[in-house]
């Protein structure tokens, strides 16, 4: 697309047009993301010397690893053109369901597969009824954001499980060669799992033609309604697998745990570069994104910050990351 | 159509008054006149706000900044009433209502002028507004004594019996009502919603059309915002917190479409009516209010899939399946 033209369409948010005369990569969202994210770890490097240790980074990806994978999952529905805000609740009806099974007497391998299972199920019921009775995903996972962590709450109350088998716990604070935590493996396993999936398969590529265009898609013979079905699957699988990490890594159940993740996680896709709006979006960029935020927050930690000014600045991002390539392109447009 | 949507709502309030019924016979206390006025003033709030996230929905947009609009207008009406405790309530009133149409003007300007979808816009707006609070509280909570009497009174103020909020509430349901049936405005957002392409070749603008939308939710959200404080006597960074989720929850059950330019201000009231005395009914009947989010949740799930029913006859379908596709997107 020529640098004079005037529209300025919403598909096009995703790449950045602030750079005119660099190479070509440099163009890509993904770079400004790495260019960002090279910033604020030399800002953090600079202001504190706690920064810089290997342990220490490491230690800090638990605090984001379990939203990133949410992330992954996520990116594929908004690609989809959809939105699944019942994510977080999925996670606290999980670890709900973790912590009664844990109090009478179930072992680990049983617990995880019970969080993967409600997690699924959780998923199954989202996109059946998007699908069955074909409503918007907004006001479906809307509703199962309250019904899943209202179930949450009957059950719980304001109480909460505390007591888990021994060796729970290894789940989300056990660490490979005592340096790298099992959890950021597996995110690491999925996200490259997710980019092959997204970007190497025929399946990948039909999610960006539904997210493009459904219509034209279901004429083209991609069984458009199966795919919305499992993507919601998919998403409530990786909730169940993210809620009983979570659970394991903070050893308490209370119904309101991740309470408010589900925006976190959406900002974090669209900071990756996904379009809010469906078809198009990258797994690197939201990698990224995750980092971006991770190493933020990290940052904000190490200079004692209050949590609440990160909500100040996720905000902020978010906003500023679709509204300065439209802008920077409208003021291109009028300058040439 | 028309007659379609009358019948929605005549479902709805027969419902109503059914689980009115159910409620009564096991608490007979549930109709008493101060069960009444407790559910009309709890309700009146839940109505106003489902009321302009109409305005939102109808124009196939969301706003879930709305309660933390509230939020930020109520902790700084309350700071103001508690350095300067002798303030009118009109004052008060005055300065919620300028605040809360600033913060929905900024929605507006980047959603109607720079062009980045509504749901964006303001779940970036929740994040930040909602941070503001505890950036301009420093985490504090503002106590009954603390404020103005004429604040913490104004609310609770009665008139013909009723309290001030529902007269207040009342007001702007006429006022919507007549905005959206016998206003061009009102049905030009009507027109928007159904189908933005033929409205803009009538010559609907959509831009003004947005940005007025956007801050007329912050303007009564900020109203709202002080009409909360004042009533419930106290400020705290968390007020309202997931308010607005009841707010679309409202306007989905009252029979306002998701994907734009259907929806009725009777339906909105008989919403939140039906929200507000199922959650005032069950402590009555001796249900633990821990189960008031899953009753929520699970008569939206109802809502949608019985609208989704009467939608679907709406138009002819040529390829069934593919017009299905179309409906089911999210906006």
């Amino acid at each position: 697309m020529s640098s004079t033209s005037r529209i300025t369409h919403a598909d096009n948010i995703g790449k950045s047009h602030l750079v005119m005369k660099f190479p070509r990569f440099t163009k890509r969202w993904e770079f400004v993301l790495l260019v960002i994210l090279l910033a604020i770890c030399f800002f953090n490097a600079s202001v504190s010397p706690y920064f810089l240790n290997l342990h220490n980074i490491f230690d800090s990806t638990q605090n984001f690893s379990e939203k990133a994978m949410l992330v992954l999952s996520m990116t594929l529905i908004i690609i989809l053109g959809d939105i699944d805000l019942s994510v977080a609740s999925i996670i606290a009806l999980c670890g709900t369901v973790v912590g009664w099974l844990a109090l009478n007497g179930a072992g680990t391998p049983v617990l995880v597969a019970a969080s993967l299972v409600v997690g699924t199920v959780a998923g199954i019921i989202n996109g059946g009824i998007i699908v069955w009775f074909q409503v918007p995903a907004i006001v479906v996972t809307i509703g199962t954001m309250s019904l899943f962590r209202g179930i949450a709450y009957i059950v719980l109350g304001d109480q909460a499980f505390t007591s888990f088998p021994d060796d729970f716990s290894d789940l989300g604070q056990g660490y490979l060669g005592g340096l790298i935590p099992y959890e950021f493996i597996v995110y690491v396993v999925l996200a490259i799992l997710f980019a092959v999936f997204l970007h190497r398969t025929i399946f990948g590529r039909t999610i960006f033609a539904m997210g493009n265009n459904a219509q034209a898609a279901l004429y083209s013979g991609i069984k458009v309604n199966a795919i919305r079905f499992w993507l919601f699957s998919v998403n409530g699988a990786m909730a169940g697998l993210a809620g009983v990490l979570f659970t394991s890594r903070v050893g308490a159940v209370r119904p309101n745990m991740a309470y408010g993740w589900e925006l976190e996680v959406v900002a974090a896709v669209v900071l990756g570069g996904v379009n809010i709006m469906g078809g198009s979006g990258t797994v690197p960029g939201v990698v990224l994104s995750v980092l971006v935020f991770g190493m933020l927050s990290f940052g904000l930690g190490l200079l004692n910050v209050p949590g609440i000014l990160m909500t100040i600045i996720t905000g902020c991002l978010l906003i500023a990351t679709i509204a300065v390539p439209i802008i920077a392109k409208r003021l291109s447009a009028y300058r040439f | 159509m028309q007659r379609l949507l009358q019948r929605r709502e005549y479902q709805l309030a027969a419902i109503i008054v059914l689980v009115v019924g159910l409620i009564t016979l096991r608490a007979p206390v549930f109709l008493s006149m101060g069960s009444i006025d407790t559910i009309v003033t709890d309700g009146a709030i839940l109505t106003m706000m489902a009321l302009v996230q109409m305005l939102a929905i109808l124009t196939r947009g969301i706003d879930l900044s709305v309660s933390a609009n509230m939020a930020l207008t109520g902790m700084v009406a309350a700071l103001v009433s508690k350095s300067h405790p002798e303030m009118a309530a009109s004052t008060a009133i005055l300065l919620s209502l300028g605040l809360g149409l600033l913060l929905g003007a900024i929605n507006g300007v980047m959603i109607a002028y720079v062009g980045i979808p509504p749901i964006v816009v303001t779940l970036g707006t929740m994040s930040i507004y909602r941070g503001m609070v505890f950036q301009a509280s420093g985490g504090a909570w503002v106590n009954a004594h603390q404020m103005g009497s004429a604040f913490i009174e104004f609310p609770t103020l009665r008139f013909l019996g009723l309290t001030s909020i529902v007269w207040i509430a009342a007001v702007l349901l006429v006022a919507g009502y007549l905005f959206f049936n016998h206003f061009r405005k009102g049905r030009e957002l009507y027109a928007l919603g159904s189908n933005p392409a033929a409205a803009r070749y009538v010559g609907i603008n959509s831009t003004h059309n947005q940005m007025l939308v956007y801050t007329l939710i912050g303007l009564v959200s900020g109203l709202c915002g002080f009409l909360w404080v004042a009533r419930y006597a106290v400020a705290y960074t968390e007020i309202a917190l997931g308010f607005e989720l009841q707010t679309v929850a409202a306007c989905v059950i009252g029979g306002v479409s998701m994907a734009g330019g259907r929806g009725t201000v009777l339906g909105c009231l008989l919403g939140s009516a039906f929200l507000v005395i199922i959650f005032n009914a069950l402590p009555i009947i001796n249900v633990s209010p821990f189960w008031q989010m899953a009753i929520s949740g699970a008569v939206i799930l109802l809502a949608v899939v019985l609208n989704s029913r009467s939608e679907r006859t709406r138009t002819k379908l040529i390829l069934k399946s593919a017009q299905l596709v179309a409906a089911g997107r999210a906006s």
